[in-house]
C-alpha cells in the first residue's frame, strides 16, 4: 500500500525519476473498506495508494476547511458535505474520466442530491441508517424476554437503561445522530432546526446519561463484539461487523441490528476530491476504481454496508443483498428519514447540549 | 556587539514561533464565523493597499470574548483544568521528589544510568505510552487482573474513563520533568551542610526540612511549573484516559474548532487560556531570574 521498496529500488536501478510514480491519497472512514482492493489498485492501476483514516466527521470537516490537507480523495457524509460544498472545499468531477459512473444507482442518487445537486462533486461511496446493535442474551437477562430490542424505547426509556447499565450501553459521540433519534422518540420532526425543539432532546438525553458507558465512534464493534457490552446505538454496518466477528469467534455472543421501528436515520458516505487535491487525475482513478461492480461488491461483502453501485449488486453475496438490515425492503426504506445540515447559530446549541448532556455542565 | 548577537537569536525564535503565532489567533479571535474557507471573516487582502488593511481592521471586534463571559461552561471548564492541574502537579511532586531525592544520594557511578532510566521512556511515543494505560487500568485490564488475582478486591475497578485514570497519567508522563529539575538542585547539595545541622542537634528529619528541603526549592519551583503549564492544556490525556465527565479547556477548544467549526470563538478561547498561564510564567521567570542573582 505504502510505497512500495521493491518498486522505490526498482526505479532507482532504472534510473527513472520517482516523481514519474503517480501516487493518491486517500481519507476514508476506519475499518471501511476491503484492505485487499487497495493492493488491488496498486496493481491494476500503477498508481501508489496512500490509505489514512479518521473515525469522525468532524475530523475530516475540520481539515477540509483548512485546506492543504494534501489528500486527492475523502469521504464526509451527506449534511457535512453539503456545508463544504458551499465552503468551496471540493472541486466538481470530471465525468469523462469516470466511465464507470453508469454502474451508479439512481435510488440513491435520487437521495443524495439534496446533499450535492445534480451529484456534480461526489458519488455514493456506502450508505446505511443508525440503529440498535444488541447482545440478545444479555439484554434478555435484564428486561426479559419481551426487551423492546428494536425500539427507541430500549435506549431512551431510563427504566430499560437502569437495567441495562451493568452489561454496558454505548452511544455514539455524535450529537447529529443522537439529537435525532432522540427528536423521532420524542414523536418530534428528527431535522428540527429549531433550537426550542431541539432542546426538548436535553432532559430525555441527561436521563439516561448515568447508564451510558461511554460515547464512542468506533470502539463499539469490538466491544459488542466481545461481549464486553450488550447494547451500542451505532451504524448499522459497524453492529453487523460486530455480529460476524463474534460469530467467527464462536464466543457465545449472538448480535442483532435493528432500525429503529419508530423510524431510522438514513445516512450517505460520499468520495470527493478537495478542490486543492494534488493529484486529480490519481483520484479520478480512484474513484473510477472503486465504481467497478466487482470491486464495490467487495468492498460491500466486506464491510455490510449497502452501496450506492447498481451494477455491483449482482456481485452481493446473499449475506449483504438479502439482509433487510442493509438493503431495506420498501416499507422500511419509507420509515427512513434524512437530516440537513444545521446553521452555525442552531450548531452551536446543538454542540452545548451534547457538552452539557456528557459532562453535566 | 557579539554578545547582542547571541540574545538576537532566542529573540528571533521567540518572534517567529511564539509571537507571530499568537497575532495570527488572536487576529482571528478578533473576527466573525463564516462558511467557506478557511471559516472566518474578514480576510487580509493585501493587494488593496493601506485601504485594504483598514477595511480589515475596521471588521474586527472582541464580541467573540464577551460571549466567553455569557456561558458558565468557559470558566467552569477554566476552574477545572486549573483543579485537575494543581493536582496532578502535587501528586507528581509527592511522586517525584523521594525519586529524585534517592538519585543524589545514590553512589557516584550509578548515577548516570539512573538518570538514563528517568530518560528512557521517552524513546517510545507519548501516545503509545498514554494507550498503554487504557490496556493497564481498563475494566478487564491487568491492574484489575492482578488485583482479583491476589484477592485485594472482588470487583474490578473502573479506574479508565475517570479523573483518577487523568491523574494517573499526567503523573506518568510529567515525571521526568519533575524529577530532573529537583534531581539538579539536591545533586548540587553540599552534603557537609546536613552534618553540620546534625552535629548542632538536628534530628534527621528536621536537618530535611530545614536544610534539604529549602535548598532544592528552585528545583522543585522549576519542577512544578514545568508539569503545571502543559497540563492545563492538556488534550490527550483527558480524551484517552479521562471520562466524559472529565472537563478540560483542550476538550472545550477541540469542540469548539471541530464541533463548531467556530475558529473565531476557538481562539478567543485559546488567548484567554493563554493570558491565564502568563501569570504563572511570569512569577516563574522572576523566580529563576532571583535563583541566578542569588547564585551570582
Amino acid at each position: 500500500m505504502k510505497f512500495n521498496l521493491l518498486t522505490a529500488t526498482a526505479i532507482l536501478a532504472l534510473g527513472t525519476s520517482a516523481a514519474l510514480a503517480q501516487e493518491v491519497r486517500v481519507y476514508n472512514w476506519s475499518d471501511y473498506i476491503d484492505e485487499s482492493l487497495l493492493e488491488k489498485f496498486e496493481q491494476d492501476t500503477g498508481i501508489d495508494l496512500i490509505y489514512d483514516v479518521f473515525d469522525s466527521n468532524e475530523v475530516l470537516e475540520t481539515k477540509m476547511l483548512a485546506g492543504g490537507s494534501g489528500y486527492d480523495v475523502v469521504v464526509p457524509s451527506g449534511t457535512f458535505l453539503q456545508r463544504q460544498i458551499s465552503a468551496g472545499a471540493f472541486q466538481k468531477l470530471d465525468m469523462s474520466k469516470l466511465p464507470n459512473h453508469d454502474n451508479m444507482w439512481d435510488v440513491v442518487e435520487k437521495r443524495t442530491d439534496s446533499y450535492d445537486p445534480g451529484n456534480e462533486y461526489s458519488i455514493n461511496y456506502m450508505w446505511g441508517t443508525t440503529g440498535i446493535g444488541a447482545n440478545v442474551g444479555k439484554v434478555e437477562e435484564a428486561l426479559g424476554p419481551d426487551a423492546p430490542i428494536g425500539s427507541l424505547d430500549l435506549i431512551f426509556n431510563p427504566e430499560n437503561m437502569e437495567k441495562l447499565a451493568d452489561c454496558g450501553v454505548f452511544f455514539l459521540d455524535a450529537p447529529t445522530e443522537m439529537i435525532p433519534a432522540a427528536l423521532k422518540y420524542l414523536g418530534e420532526d428528527p431535522d428540527s432546526q429549531d433550537p426550542d425543539v431541539i432542546a426538548k432532546t436535553e432532559p430525555v438525553l441527561t436521563a439516561v446519561r448515568p447508564y451510558v458507558k461511554k460515547f464512542d465512534n468506533s470502539e463499539y464493534i469490538n466491544a459488542l463484539a466481545n461481549g464486553e457490552i450488550c447494547v451500542a446505538f451505532g451504524w448499522s454496518g459497524d453492529i453487523l461487523q460486530a455480529r460476524d466477528r463474534a460469530a467467527e469467534a464462536d464466543n457465545g455472543v449472538e448480535i442483532v441490528y435493528n432500525a429503529p421501528s419508530e423510524g431510522a436515520l438514513m445516512w450517505f458516505d460520499q468520495m470527493a476530491i478537495p478542490v486543492d487535491a494534488p493529484n486529480p487525475d490519481a483520484a479520478h482513478a480512484f474513484l473510477n476504481f472503486i465504481m467497478d461492480p466487482e470491486n464495490m461488491a467487495a468492498a460491500s461483502n466486506y464491510v455490510y454496508y449497502a452501496n450506492g453501485n447498481k451494477a455491483s449488486q449482482e456481485f452481493l453475496v446473499e449475506d449483504v443483498i438479502g439482509d433487510p438490515a442493509i438493503y431495506p425492503d420498501e416499507a422500511t426504506l419509507e420509515n427512513l428519514y434524512t437530516t440537513s445540515p444545521y446553521d452555525p447559530k442552531v450548531q452551536r446549541v446543538v454542540t452545548r447540549l451534547w457538552t452539557k448532556v456528557k459532562s453535566g455542565t | 556587539m557579539r554578545k547582542s548577537l547571541v540574545y538576537l537569536i532566542p529573540f528571533l525564535w521567540l518572534l517567529a514561533l511564539f509571537f507571530v503565532p499568537f497575532l495570527i489567533v488572536f487576529k482571528i479571535s478578533l473576527s466573525d464565523i463564516a462558511l467557506a474557507r478557511p471559516p472566518y471573516m474578514p480576510q487580509l487582502d493585501l493587494s488593496e493597499g493601506l485601504a485594504g488593511i483598514r477595511a480589515f481592521l475596521s471588521e474586527l471586534d472582541f464580541e467573540n470574548f464577551v460571549f466567553l463571559t455569557t456561558d458558565s461552561l468557559y470558566w467552569k471548564a477554566y476552574l477545572s483544568s486549573l483543579r485537575i492541574a494543581l493536582i496532578a502537579t502535587f501528586l507528581t511532586l509527592l511522586v517525584g521528589y523521594p525519586i529524585a531525592y534517592g538519585m543524589a544520594r545514590a553512589p557516584h557511578h550509578w548515577r548516570p544510568t539512573l538518570l538514563m532510566l528517568v530518560i528512557l521512556p521517552f524513546w517510545t511515543s507519548f501516545l503509545i505510552r498514554v494507550y498503554a494505560w487504557m490496556g493497564i487500568l481498563g475494566q478487564e485490564g491487568y491492574l484489575n487482573q492482578v488485583l482479583l488475582w491476589t484477592g485485594l478486591i472482588s470487583e474490578p475497578l473502573s479506574i479508565l474513563n475517570t479523573n483518577t485514570a487523568v491523574y494517573i497519567g499526567v503523573v506518568y508522563t510529567y515525571l521526568p520533568f519533575m524529577i530532573l529539575p529537583i534531581y539538579a538542585a539536591l545533586e548540587r547539595l553540599d552534603i557537609s551542610l546536613i552534618e553540620a545541622a546534625e552535629d548542632l542537634g538536628c534530628s534527621r528529619t528536621s536537618a530535611f526540612w530545614l536544610v534539604t528541603f529549602p535548598l532544592s526549592r528552585p528545583g522543585v519551583t522549576a519542577g512544578c511549573f514545568l508539569v503545571f503549564i502543559p497540563t492545563i492544556g492538556e488534550f490527550v490525556i483527558p480524551s484517552l484516559l479521562g471520562g466524559s465527565k472529565t472537563l478540560m479547556i483542550g476538550k472545550v477548544l477541540w469542540e469548539e474548532f471541530f464541533s463548531n467549526r467556530d475558529w473565531p470563538v476557538a481562539s478567543a478561547v485559546a488567548v484567554v487560556l493563554l493570558l491565564i498561564l502568563i501569570v504563572p510564567i511570569i512569577f516563574f521567570q522572576k523566580n529563576q531570574q532571583r535563583q541566578a542573582e542569588a547564585d551570582a
